[in-house]
């Protein structure tokens, strides 16, 4: 007897491990998916949505790559099962800003040069959004301490905290508000442009 | 990670009747530590029951004027609510040197007292470990154990609590309320973590099925006089060595009341109230303080590695009980600790 076991066309195959249905709210989107239980709120983001801005570093919830909002809450979606954020608001690096629109967090680590490959920055973006929500972190010792849950390889965390105080203090009374970006020639960009260009080395 | 079933449980009844209904079944709060454990194989339930829906996630004060921390409330909820802040800085200094905001944003009351031991070996399938699996040896003793106990460890196990939030609640004399298959009841904190023993497999005393729904502070919360000193190997985000929860009474400079409870140092938050009733009626003096800390220390017992513990819990009591008394300094989760000032 021959068992045939691929799926009828339009469906999907038949599977050996039990999805269930679960709704996600993202960057402001219902997204309801049929996933197994140990699927992971970040495996969720980055396999199922699409959604990979969000990192995946050390995947145990000690380097802060995946970063993600949760009612406005910054936590490890990694160590966060996608059953268990049903009814949640998620907000991920991609609700944050647009490229036309950029978010004032990601404005000011381009202007700051908080990063070199970037693959910390949506989670240290994502945190950085997280206390300024509380409204914990106003001093450059407290987000030192509160930015701790991020690692970042390259060694960026002197351009990632004047990055963030930036917004933090633009944010102050008195501030009216407004963002207070650095001059044109701080960032690296602008200092790229006006560097000659490297010169082969002469033999 | 193996494979499992979910459920959201509707209310603290159905969760329980759930848990007993299912063989291998685990509940789950912010998950920050179970799931990690799943991936890492250590930890198998075979169903799990979602707790977020029960509410239990309020922090109320009570008729007796203490505070209730409901099971469900997050790590940083509770550490930045405004009676927490006013009336028991202490747990609010012990939460905050604890993990990382992210992790404390998930990470519930009940499931801060659940989570299991960092021990190395507790972690690495290839190794023996009684904790993990029992009759197996224990690899520490003998083997890695800078992070291990050396206040009340057995030949079964050296593992410690990793909690910094449990030092200050067992400090503050905080009751821990559950619900069970036989109701409900109260474990005073100091009965909740239990000593290895033979049986290290065992953390706590919860019976089976038994969840926790609140934890209790009674009303006095030693807001004038206390101090949350915890060394560890770099400056933020690291599990403590050795940590000291002190809290003091004091009539001008006498003491009229005392709490002291060290982490990082034994199988639960170590709270030693022999010596917390040899500091009450003494000065508050270097001198008081370093009696008392060496009768702490007096049956400690090191394993190579980890044996430095032994004079840094000694010094650190000391510390925490001057930063104690003069509240100067209270906020030292940044203090750096180099071994290399106690290995001559």
């Amino acid at each position: 007897m021959t068992h045939v076991t691929q799926a009828p066309l339009g469906m999907s195959p038949a599977t050996l491990v039990p999805t269930q249905p679960v709704t996600l709210h993202i960057n402001g989107q219902d997204r309801t998916l049929h996933i197994a239980p140990w699927t992971t709120l970040l495996d969720a983001l980055r396999e199922y949505l699409d959604l990979t801005g969000t990192k995946k570093g050390c995947d145990h919830g000690q380097c802060g790559a995946c970063t993600v909002l949760v009612d406005g809450k910054h936590i490890n979606s990694c160590l966060s099962l996608a059953v268990m954020q049903e009814g949640s608001e998620i907000q991920t690096i991609e609700g944050l800003g647009t490229e036309e629109s950029l978010s004032p967090l990601q404005q000011a680590f381009i202007d700051h040069d908080a990063f070199q490959c970037g693959y910390c920055t949506p989670g240290q973006i994502c945190s950085a959004q997280g206390l300024i929500n509380e409204g914990k972190a106003r001093t450059e010792a407290e987000v030192r301490e509160l930015m701790s849950g991020n690692l970042c390889r390259c060694g960026a965390y002197s351009n990632i905290l004047s990055a963030v105080m930036e917004v933090i203090e633009g944010q102050k009374p008195g501030a009216e508000g407004k963002i207070v970006m650095p001059e044109k020639e701080w960032s690296a960009g602008a200092a790229h442009q006006q560097m000659p260009p490297v010169a082969p080395p002469k033999k | 990670m193996n494979s499992f079933t979910f459920t959201q449980a509707a209310a603290v009844d159905a969760a329980v009747r759930e848990k007993a209904s299912h063989e291998g079944a685990a509940y789950i709060g912010g998950g920050t530590n179970l799931v990690d454990l799943m991936k890492e194989n250590v930890a198998r339930p075979t169903h799990l029951i979602g707790l977020k829906k029960l509410g239990l996630d309020t922090i109320e004060n009570t008729p007796d004027g203490g505070l209730r921390l409901g099971a469900l409330a997050t790590n940083a909820d509770t550490a930045y609510h405004p009676e927490v802040i006013s009336r028991y800085p202490l747990l609010n200094q012990a939460i905050l040197a604890g993990a990382s905001p992210q992790l404390r944003n998930m990470a519930t009351d009940g499931g801060n007292l659940m989570q299991r031991t960092r021990c190395y070996y507790f972690y690495d399938l290839a190794t023996p470990c009684n904790k993990r699996e029992p009759g197996t040896g224990c690899s520490a003793i003998g083997g890695y154990n800078r992070v291990c106990g050396i206040l009340g460890t057995s030949d079964s196990c050296i593992a410690t609590h990793p909690s910094d939030m449990c030092v200050a609640l067992a400090a503050l004399d905080t009751t821990v309320r559950v619900s069970g298959p036989n109701g409900e009841r109260t474990i005073k904190f100091e009965d909740f973590h239990r000593l290895p023993g033979d049986h290290p497999e065992r953390d706590n005393t919860l019976e089976p099925g038994e969840l926790i729904t609140g934890l209790d502070l009674p009303a006095k919360g030693f807001a004038q006089h206390f101090s949350y000193l915890k060394l560890r190997d770099r400056t933020s985000y690291a599990f403590a060595l050795v940590s000291v929860a002190a809290a003091l009474e004091l009539d001008g400079n006498t003491i009229k009341d005392a709490r002291l409870a060290l982490g990082g140092v034994a199988h639960k938050a170590w709270r030693d109230k022999a010596a917390e009733a040899l500091l009450v009626g003494q000065p508050a003096t270097a001198d008081t303080f370093r009696r008392v800390a060496a009768k702490v220390l007096e049956n400690a017992k090191g394993y190579g590695e980890n044996t430095f513990k032994i004079e840094l819990a000694k010094r650190a009591i000391v510390r925490a009980l001057k930063q104690a008394t003069e509240m100067k300094a209270t906020v030292d989760t940044n203090a750096y600790f180099q071994p290399s000032a106690f290995n001559s």
